[in-house]
C-alpha cells in the first residue's frame, strides 16, 4: 500500500503546504510560476486582487517571528483574505489549553486556513491530521524540520537570477543540524534537479547521516564554494557556543563567514542568500551582505507572491493541474 | 478442581518437551503429562487439539500504572488484559506513584493484585529513595517484603560512586540490579534514534552512543563489585554485542529486548507516528537484524513486553511532547511466534524467551510445565488470525502502533494456579 501524501487532496490539488518533500518537480513549478503572474500584483498601484475575498486565513504563532508572519499577513490581505494573527505563546497555552483544544476553538470559528509556526518538528503535520476537511494548514516552520515558503521564495530568487536550475551548484553555509530552512531548501533543489547540492559547516553543525539528502559535504570553505552558482548562508545562534558545539563567534567568522575574500572563491557571477534576520560579523561581513552579489532582500520581496501563490492553491481558488505527489 | 486439558501439542522448553499430550491438573499443580494419575478423576476437561499447551508468560516489564496513575490503567485493566494474552506472572517497575521503595508500597501492589487475583503480579523495587538517585533505598527490606530485584527505572544515579555503591549494597543481599542503559547526558533533548530519519524529519536525536557508553560503564560496574546484573531492553545491536562479549568472559549478565524493537524501526515513525515515540528508541534496520541475531544465539534471553499504557491525550500532542512507550501486553506472545516464523529460531526456544527464561531472570518458580508446579498455562490457538483494533484491545491504553495489524495465534484459554481466569469467547 501507498502512502498518500496527506498534502494532497483526492484529486491531487495542494491541500497542505507543509513540507517539500514529496512533491513532484511538477508541484514546484507550478507553485513558483503561479508566484510570478502574481508577483505583479505587488507592483501595481492597487495591490489588491480577489482571489480569498471572503477567507479568514490565521497566523497561528507559538514562536516569535516578525518576517515571516509579516509577509503571510501582507500576502494573505493583497489576495482580499481577512487576517487573524494570533500569538500563542502569550496566549492560550500558557493558561493550559491544549494545543488540540485551541484549533478546534478557531475551527469553530470557521476559519479556512492556519498559517502555523511552532517550535516542535512535526507540529504543523500534527495540526494537519486534525483539521476539519474544508481547513487548510500551511506550515511557516516545525522545529528543526521544515519551512517549505521559505524555501520556495528561495527557489523563485535563484530562477529570476539563473534561469534554469539544471546546471548550477548550491552551497549552503552554516548550522545545518538546527536548520528547517536548510532541510526544506535541500528538498526543493534536489527535487528541482540542480546540479549539486553542499553543505558546508563543522562536523558539530551537521546532522548525522546527512548525506542521505542527497548533497555533498565539505568541511572546507575553499573547497566548497569552487564552482558555486548560488551559496546560501545561514543564520548561527549565539546558543551554539553554550552547546558545546562551537568555541567562539570569532572562530566560526574566520572559517566560514562570509568575506569578500572567500566569496571570490565561487564563480565570478555566484549569488549570496540568507534567509534572515543576519548577524552581520558572525556569519557574513556587511560588505558581502550589501554588496553587489547580494540578493537578500529580494529574497525578502519574492515571500510574498511565493506565499500569495501557495495560499490560493491550498484554498483552490487559482487553477492548477492534478498529480502532483512523487 | 480437577483439570485434563487434552490432544494439545505441549511445548515446556525448560524440560525440553515438545509432544502432543495431555496435561493434568490437581489442587493447582500439574501432576501429570500423558497418563493420569490412577486415583485421578477429572471435574473438567478442555480440549485443545489442533492448540499449543505452553507455560503462562512471564512479563519482565508491565507497567500496570496502579498506585498514581489510575487515569492511565489500573492494576484490574491490566491484569484483564494480560491474562487474555496468555501472560500469567508480571514484573513491575518501580515508578509508580509513589515509587516502590517502601515495603508498604510493595504490600499495596501485592493485596490489590491479590484481590482481583488473576495474575500474579511480583515487584521491582527501586534502588534509590524516590528513584532520585541519590540515597539507597532500604533494599533489605524490600527483599523480604519481596521484590524480585532493584532498578532505578529510567532515571539515572546522580554519579558513577552512587551506581557503585548501589550495585555493591545490592550484592550484598545477592539482589538482581536492572540496568537501563541510556547515557542521560547524551541521550538529553533527544526524541528518536539518531540517523537518516531523524535527520530528514528534524527531530533531535538520540546517538547509539548514549547506549553503548552506558552499557561500557555498567560493565565495568558489574565486574567491579560482583552484582548479578540484568540488561532491560537494549536497543542498539552494539550494545548488545559488547554485553555479548562480557557473557563471554564469565560476567553473570543477562539481556531482554522488547517485543516490538524485533519488527519496528526508526522507519516507522514515518510522518511523526507518536506511537513509535519510545524509550529506548527503534533503531535502524541493521540494529533490529542485529537484535534478531543475539536472540537466536542466545546472548538476549528474554523477550518482554515494556507494557506502557497511556490515555489518549499522552500521545495527543506534537511528536516530541508525547510520553513514551507502547501498550504492548497483547502483542507480545502473537509477535514471538512470528520470530519463530521469520527469525530462524525453533518454536520452543520462542516460547522459552518469554515463559522460563524470563522467570531465571526473576528468580521465580514460574515459566515451566513440571510437575508438580503451580498451573500457570496458556493455550494457544497458533493458527488463528486475528486483527488488534480499538474493538478487540482489552489494555485501557490504546496506544500502540500494531493497531490494524494482523496477528497470528490468539489465546483461547489461561490458568492461573489451576484456575481458568480467560477464555476467548468465554462461556
Amino acid at each position: 500500500m501507498r502512502r498518500t501524501n496527506i498534502q494532497l487532496d483526492a484529486q491531487g490539488r495542494l491541500r497542505h503546504f507543509l513540507t517539500i518533500e514529496g512533491f513532484k518537480r511538477q508541484m514546484l513549478v507550478d507553485i513558483l510560476d503561479t508566484a510570478e503572474s502574481l508577483a505583479t500584483v505587488t507592483d501595481q498601484s492597487v495591490k489588491k486582487v480577489p482571489l480569498l475575498r471572503g477567507k479568514t486565513i490565521v497566523n497561528l504563532f507559538f514562536e516569535a517571528s516578525t518576517r515571516t508572519r509579516t509577509t503571510f499577513e501582507l500576502a494573505a490581505k493583497r489576495l482580499s483574505a481577512d487576517v487573524l494573527n494570533l500569538n500563542i505563546a502569550s496566549s492560550a497555552t500558557k493558561k493550559g489549553e491544549s494545543l488540540l483544544d485551541t484549533l478546534h476553538n478557531l475551527q469553530a470559528m470557521h476559519c479556512d486556513m492556519f498559517i502555523v509556526r511552532h517550535e516542535e518538528s512535526g507540529a504543523a503535520h500534527f495540526i494537519a491530521k486534525h483539521v476539519a476537511p474544508h481547513v487548510s494548514v500551511v506550515n511557516a516552520g516545525d522545529g528543526r524540520h521544515a519551512h517549505p515558503t521559505q524555501a520556495m521564495l528561495d527557489m523563485f530568487t535563484i530562477r529570476r537570477c539563473k534561469g534554469d536550475f539544471y546546471p548550477l551548484n548550491v552551497a549552503i553555509v552554516g548550522d545545518i543540524l538546527h536548520s528547517r530552512v536548510a532541510r526544506s531548501q535541500i528538498h526543493a533543489l534536489t527535487t528541482l534537479g540542480v546540479n549539486e547540492v553542499r553543505v558546508i559547516a563543522p562536523k558539530t553543525l551537521l546532522p548525522k547521516d546527512v548525506e542521505a539528502l542527497g548533497v555533498h559535504v565539505y568541511h572546507d570553505m575553499k573547497a566548497g564554494l569552487k564552482d558555486v552558482d548560488v551559496v546560501i548562508m545561514l543564520r548561527l545562534q549565539n546558543e551554539r557556543m553554550s552547546g558545546a558545539l562551537l568555541p567562539s563567534e570569532h572562530e566560526y567568522f574566520n572559517l566560514y563567514g562570509l568575506t569578500e575574500e572567500k566569496l571570490a572563491w565561487a564563480k565570478p557571477d555566484a549569488i549570496v542568500m540568507h534567509p534572515g534576520p543576519i548577524n552581520r560579523g558572525v556569519e557574513i561581513e556587511s560588505s558581502v551582505a550589501d554588496g553587489p552579489q547580494s540578493v537578500i532582500l529580494q529574497q525578502v520581496t519574492h515571500g510574498i507572491a511565493v506565499r500569495m501563490a501557495v495560499m490560493s492553491m491550498c484554498l483552490g481558488t487559482v487553477a492548477q493541474p492534478t498529480g502532483g505527489e512523487a | 478442581m480437577n483439570i485434563s486439558i487434552l490432544n494439545g501439542r505441549i511445548i515446556d522448553p525448560a524440560n525440553d518437551i515438545d509432544r502432543i499430550d495431555a496435561l493434568h491438573i490437581r489442587d493447582g499443580n500439574i501432576v501429570a503429562l500423558g497418563a493420569a494419575p490412577a486415583d485421578f478423576t477429572a471435574e473438567q476437561t478442555i480440549d485443545a487439539s489442533g492448540q499449543l499447551i505452553i507455560p503462562g508468560l512471564v512479563d519482565l516489564a508491565a507497567r500496570l500504572r496502579e498506585p498514581g496513575y489510575e487515569y492511565k490503567a489500573t492494576l484490574a485493566s491490566e491484569i484483564q488484559a494480560a491474562v487474555s494474552a496468555g501472560i500469567t506472572t508480571l514484573a513491575c517497575p518501580p515508578d509508580t506513584d509513589p515509587v516502590i521503595d517502601t515495603p508498604a508500597v510493595v504490600k499495596l501492589i501485592r493485596l490489590r493484585s491479590e484481590r482481583i487475583g488473576r495474575a500474579r503480579v511480583v515487584c521491582i523495587g527501586a534502588a534509590t529513595q524516590e528513584l532520585a538517585g541519590n540515597l539507597l533505598s532500604e533494599m533489605a527490606a524490600l527483599q523480604t517484603a519481596g521484590c524480585v530485584g532493584v532498578s532505578n527505572g529510567y532515571a539515572p544515579f546522580k554519579d558513577h560512586q552512587v551506581q557503585r555503591r548501589m550495585m555493591e549494597y545490592a550484592a550484598t543481599f545477592g539482589l538482581t540490579v536492572f540496568l537501563h542503559a541510556e547515557d542521560d547526558n547524551l541521550a538529553a533533548g533527544g526524541c528518536m534514534h539518531e540517523g537518516a530519519i531523524s535527520t530528514r524529519l528534524g527531530l533531535p536525536g538520540i546517538p547509539e552512543a548514549a547506549e553503548t557508553v552506558a552499557v561500557a560503564r555498567d560493565l565495568a560496574l558489574i565486574a567491579d563489585t560482583g552484582v548479578r546484573a540484568h540488561f532491560c531492553r537494549l536497543s542498539s545491536a552494539k550494545a548488545v554485542q559488547m554485553v555479548g562479549r562480557a557473557q563471554f568472559d564469565g560476567l553473570p549478565v543477562t539481556i531482554d529486548v522488547a517485543a516490538h524493537q524485533l519488527f519496528l524501526t526508526d522507519m516507522d515513525v514515518g510522518e511523526f507516528n507518536s506511537q513509535c515515540h519510545l524509550r529506548p528508541p527503534l533503531r535502524s534496520q541493521r540494529d533490529m537484524q542485529g537484535l534478531r541475531q543475539s536472540l537466536q544465539r542466545g546472548v538476549i534471553s528474554a523477550i518482554c513486553s515494556d507494557h506502557q499504557p497511556h490515555e489518549a491525550d499522552a500521545k495527543l500532542v506534537p511528536f516530541s511532547e508525547t510520553e513514551t512507550g507502547m501498550s504492548a501486553l497483547e502483542t507480545l506472545l502473537p509477535l514471538t511466534l512470528r520470530l519463530a516464523d521469520e527469525a530462524n529460531l525453533s518454536l520452543s526456544s520462542a516460547i522459552a524467551k518469554v515463559t522460563c527464561a524470563p522467570a531465571q531472570i526473576l528468580g521465580l518458580e514460574a515459566g515451566t510445565l513440571g510437575i508438580g508446579r503451580a498451573a500457570d498455562i496458556a493455550i494457544v490457538d497458533p493458527e488463528q488470525y486475528w486483527e488488534l483494533s480499538k474493538d478487540t484491545i482489552q489494555s485501557r491504553g490504546h496506544n500502540t502502533p500494531f493497531l490494524g495489524w494482523e496477528l497470528k495465534g490468539r489465546v483461547t484459554h489461561t490458568l492461573v494456579g489451576g484456575r481458568l481466569v480467560y477464555q476467548l469467547h468465554g462461556e
